[in-house]
């Protein structure tokens, strides 16, 4: 299943992966970071339940330091 | 007497706003905001790649500041648009720095692409702060479609030389009705302290603060300046002559008379 994640293109497994999995699978610390899927920000307490669909497009975003 | 800045419905005290970029750390970052007792801090979004490991800014930020997101990394109104939509679903408030840059040598905004994002955003009600190159006409149209303030540029990001572009900040703060907000270049108290005297409602530094021999106590040092200027500016300053006027009487010297 190919998505696509931080502006690449990336294969996943078929069988479904939800954001939670996407995040944690990736080393990320939940609480540091923001989910946009298809170009809307899910809310964490949503991920174990929102599952990838081939063709979608995630960022995984983190507040940083910056003027 | 109390001289808050009344700006995007709170009550300012302190006029120097910090960004929080190229700090050592974040608790170096963290200590500097509480030296200058702001009120208002930048911070940017960037994506997070696989196992980064991520300390939450937003965690060293002092409870008591208003966070303004910046839209850095845009490069047009669309993309600056986006970022600030997905800043205020994550939670982080209203208050948006419009940061739209095409230019990568001396990051000077684009005027045009801001003012597209100011009046998108101030019709989704975000209180917006366009970051701009000192133009009047852009600067009314800003003011006129909803800007809570403008934020002309001194010189450019990280150059830390100054408020260059004086007099034509001068024209905006006597010709905008929204508060002028110098905004990059700035690089000690003396160019802070100036720009209050000219009239800013606010002045924001981060490359000056954030890279000094000792960022704690050069933000004290900025923080102290913006106070001075702004008193000054409130309290009204004395003409300049061409011709020397003595400080001391003019009579009663101890001297032989001819």
């Amino acid at each position: 299943m190919k998505v696509r994640i931080n502006g690449r293109e990336e294969s996943l497994p078929d069988r479904s992966v939800t954001l939670q999995e996407l995040v944690e699978n990736r080393g990320l610390a939940p609480e540091r970071v923001v989910v946009e899927l298809n170009l809307e920000v899910i809310p964490r307490e949503h991920w174990p339940t929102v599952t990838l669909q081939a063709e979608d497009s995630v960022e995984l975003v983190s507040f940083v330091g910056g003027g | 007497m109390e001289d808050l800045l009344d700006i995007g419905g709170k009550k300012i005290a302190c006029r120097l706003f910090l960004g929080t970029g190229k700090y050592a750390g974040n608790e170096q970052m963290r200590k500097a905001l509480l030296a200058a007792q702001a009120d208002v801090v930048t911070v940017a979004l960037r994506r997070v790649e696989s196992g980064a490991v991520v300390e939450n800014i937003l965690d060293y930020i002092p409870p008591s500041c208003t966070v303004m997101i910046n839209t850095s990394g845009a490069r047009n109104a669309a993309e600056a648009v986006r970022i600030a939509r997905l800043a205020r679903a994550s939670g982080a408030g209203d208050w948006i720095k419009i940061e739209v840059i095409a230019d990568s040598r001396y990051l000077l905004p684009d005027n045009l692409e801001t003012l597209k994002a100011t009046e998108t955003l101030v019709k989704e009600g975000f209180v917006v702060f366009p970051y701009m190159s000192p133009d009047l006409s852009m600067a009314r149209r800003m003011a006129d479609c909803g800007a809570a303030a403008v934020m002309p540029l001194g010189s450019p990001i990280g150059t830390n030389r100054g408020v260059k572009t004086r007099e034509l900040v001068e024209i905006l703060i006597r010709e905008i009705s929204v508060p002028v907000i110098v905004d990059a270049g700035l690089g000690k108290p003396s160019d802070a302290c100036q720009c209050m005297e000219m009239g800013c409602a606010a002045v924001m530094v981060n490359t000056a603060v954030a890279v000094a021999p000792d960022p704690v106590e050069f933000a004290r040092a900025f923080s102290l300046a913006v106070k001075a200027g702004r008193l000054a500016y409130r309290t009204g300053m004395p003409g300049s002559a061409a011709e020397a006027r003595a400080s001391s009487p003019l009579t009663g010297f101890l001297r032989d008379h001819d």
